[in-house]
């Protein structure tokens, strides 16, 4: 499976990066390269194999709903970029 | 005067607890060697002054989180960000007097092999500063062995503390995955990242794991350590299993003085009585590149949505939101994790996750069932760590796949879960060559005990020639 220029920026855009120009022709050969790598897995008749998600044989771990300090305001918003009063303020706009 | 090129981690607790030095003292003779050789070196984004505690001395690779400190974790995008917690790991360093030196230097996002992929610029090898550390975690490697920490602590998620550790010279331990907490660090992929120790010593190695490791109830993928952690002491190796597997062992692209020495070490084994045959690992050594190179990138662009410009971090100036999420992650991150963060979102986009990251998850499970199946006949399993010696800076940055071939001998274990230990066993062209010692899960303390009686039989000297 070889990904083209439409698929390439189709992915960028999920993946919320806007790409230069330069960057796109690089990424378009690079990542043809290690697609080619890593299909690979494809050679491997696995349909009876089940999927390893987590290497360690955990089932759910349960704690009980009890109230704990949190984070206060002033410390979580320490870090923002920008903000007003109590929240993180971002530029308006539509999807996304 | 302390030698800080070759105190362990414990004769200075020897010498702290019987009065002999200060802990003063000895932070102060880190900073001295830090302000001498780090400009050279490049081990530290961030070097600490006077920190809390009375302990011992301790360097942190930079994508652990610590309170008030910078943390970057080798990017850009988190420029100036300061945690307003610990992480769990430096909270229990803390809680035994442990003193931060600072953060240590690492590819981006632990995303890489050599540091070469840092925002910041790599960092140099103390055998050679012509060369690279390793990585990502060279940053730790090399400041525990140009003498600037005692030990440290690095990350792993398919060989970031082995692989530096084999490149310069000293012990670093991959735990199981689950005895060491995240929380608190900046995360690459989930299922596979580990918080590890390095050191010069295997018996520092131990006892800084059995600082670090156990539940937490903040990262609910930790279990508690079904042993405690024994800091080993025999020179003996009687009745213990050891297997060579073929595929690691003769894998294409391992030099033939990498090759030598670990076989001049399996000879010691054997002397000193371990019980050594060969084994297989047929599809683990031929199908881990391929498989670690979809699960890790899928999991690392679900990980590295979350630098948005919203919350923390770098935020690119635009007028319309959607712009500004895209322009402050072009800008942001690097080459890396722009390449990994493309090859994880086709792989997990619709009409792909089939055939990529479902498929590379049921390898996994092939991968898992090959190890465990050996762990029948075997305590532990032996191969190099890494394929070469440490490589020239600059020698496979144009090559991404060349790169990623550095971690073609750990990255099966770490897919598995499985703990490894990195142990030095000889010189090649003047550069140290380190062997990997694998166990099954849980049992960090049958390779301590491995590799301390390697240690001693083998008599590595890990303090850098030219430092000597």
């Amino acid at each position: 499976m070889a990904i083209d220029r439409e698929q390439l920026l189709h992915v960028a855009h999920l993946a919320r990066l806007e790409l230069r120009e330069e960057e796109v022709e690089r990424l378009e050969g690079q990542l043809n390269d290690i697609l080619e790598a890593v299909s690979k897995v494809s050679e491997l008749d696995l349909s009876d194999v089940p999927p390893t998600s987590h290497p360690l044989e955990v089932v759910n771990v349960w704690a009980d709903d009890e109230p704990r300090p949190c984070l206060p305001v002033v410390e979580a918003l320490a870090n923002a970029p920008e903000r007003e009063g109590d929240f993180f303020k971002v530029p308006p706009g539509g999807a996304g | 005067m302390i030698d800080t090129l070759r105190l362990t981690a414990e004769e200075a607790k020897r010498l702290l607890e019987a009065g002999e030095i200060s802990g003063a003292e000895l932070f102060a003779a880190y900073r001295a060697a830090i302000d001498e050789r780090d400009p050279e070196l490049h081990c530290y984004l961030h070097v600490c002054d006077d920190p809390a505690g009375d302990g011992l001395p301790i360097a942190v690779k930079d994508v652990i989180g610590t309170k008030g400190i910078p943390t970057t974790a080798g990017s850009k995008i988190l420029e100036g960000y300061l945690p307003v917690y610990d992480s769990t790991v430096v909270e229990r360093l803390k809680a035994h007097g442990l003193r931060i030196l600072g953060k240590t230097n690492t590819d981006e996002f632990a995303m890489g092999s050599s540091t070469e992929n840092s925002a910041y610029g790599p960092s140099h090898n103390p055998w050679d500063p012509a060369r690279v550390p390793g990585g990502s975690g060279g940053g730790s490697a090399a400041a525990v062995s140009g003498g600037l920490a005692p030990w440290a602590l690095g990350s792993d998620t398919g060989g970031s503390i082995k692989q530096p550790s084999a490149l310069c010279g000293n012990v670093g331990l991959r735990p199981t995955y689950g005895t060491v907490s995240r929380y608190g660090i900046v995360a690459l992929a989930s299922s596979l990242d580990q918080v590890g120790p390095v050191a010069r010593t295997v018996r520092d190695c131990a006892f800084l794991y059995s600082i670090i490791a156990g539940r937490d109830e903040c990262d609910s993928t930790t279990v508690e350590l079904p042993q405690p952690v024994e800091l080993p002491q025999d020179d003996d190796l009687r009745g213990v299993r050891v297997g060579v597997p073929k595929e690691l062992n003769e894998a294409e692209g391992i030099e033939p003085g990498v090759g030598e020495a670990v076989h001049a070490a399996i000879a010691k084994l054997e002397a000193l009585g371990a019980e050594v045959g060969e084994c297989s690992l047929p599809l683990s050594v031929e199908y881990g590149m391929a498989c670690y190179y979809l699960v890790m990138p899928a999991e690392a662009s679900s990980n590295l949505a979350r630098y948005d410009g919203v919350r923390y971090g770098y935020r690119a100036d635009a007028t319309e939101r959607l712009e500004m999420y895209k322009q402050t992650r072009e800008e942001g991150f690097g080459d890396e994790p722009k390449r990994r963060i493309m090859v994880g979102t086709y792989a997990l986009s619709a009409g792909y996750y089939d055939a990529y990251y479902g498929q590379a998850q049921k390898v996994r499970t092939v991968i898992k069932r090959e190890h465990d199946a050996l762990f029948e006949t075997f305590d532990a399993l032996v191969s190099p760590t890494s394929p070469t010696v440490a490589f020239p800076l600059g020698a496979r940055t144009a090559d991404p796949i060349a790169m990623y071939l550095s971690d073609l001998l750990t990255i099966p274990s770490c897919m598995a879960g499985l703990p490894g230990l990195n142990v030095p066993c000889g010189l090649s062209e003047g550069l140290p060559v380190g062997l990997q010692l694998i166990g099954p899960q849980f049992a960090e303390n049958t390779l301590f005990r491995i590799g301390h009686a390697l240690e001693q039989a083998i008599g590595f000297d890990p303090v850098p020639e030219r430092l000597r």
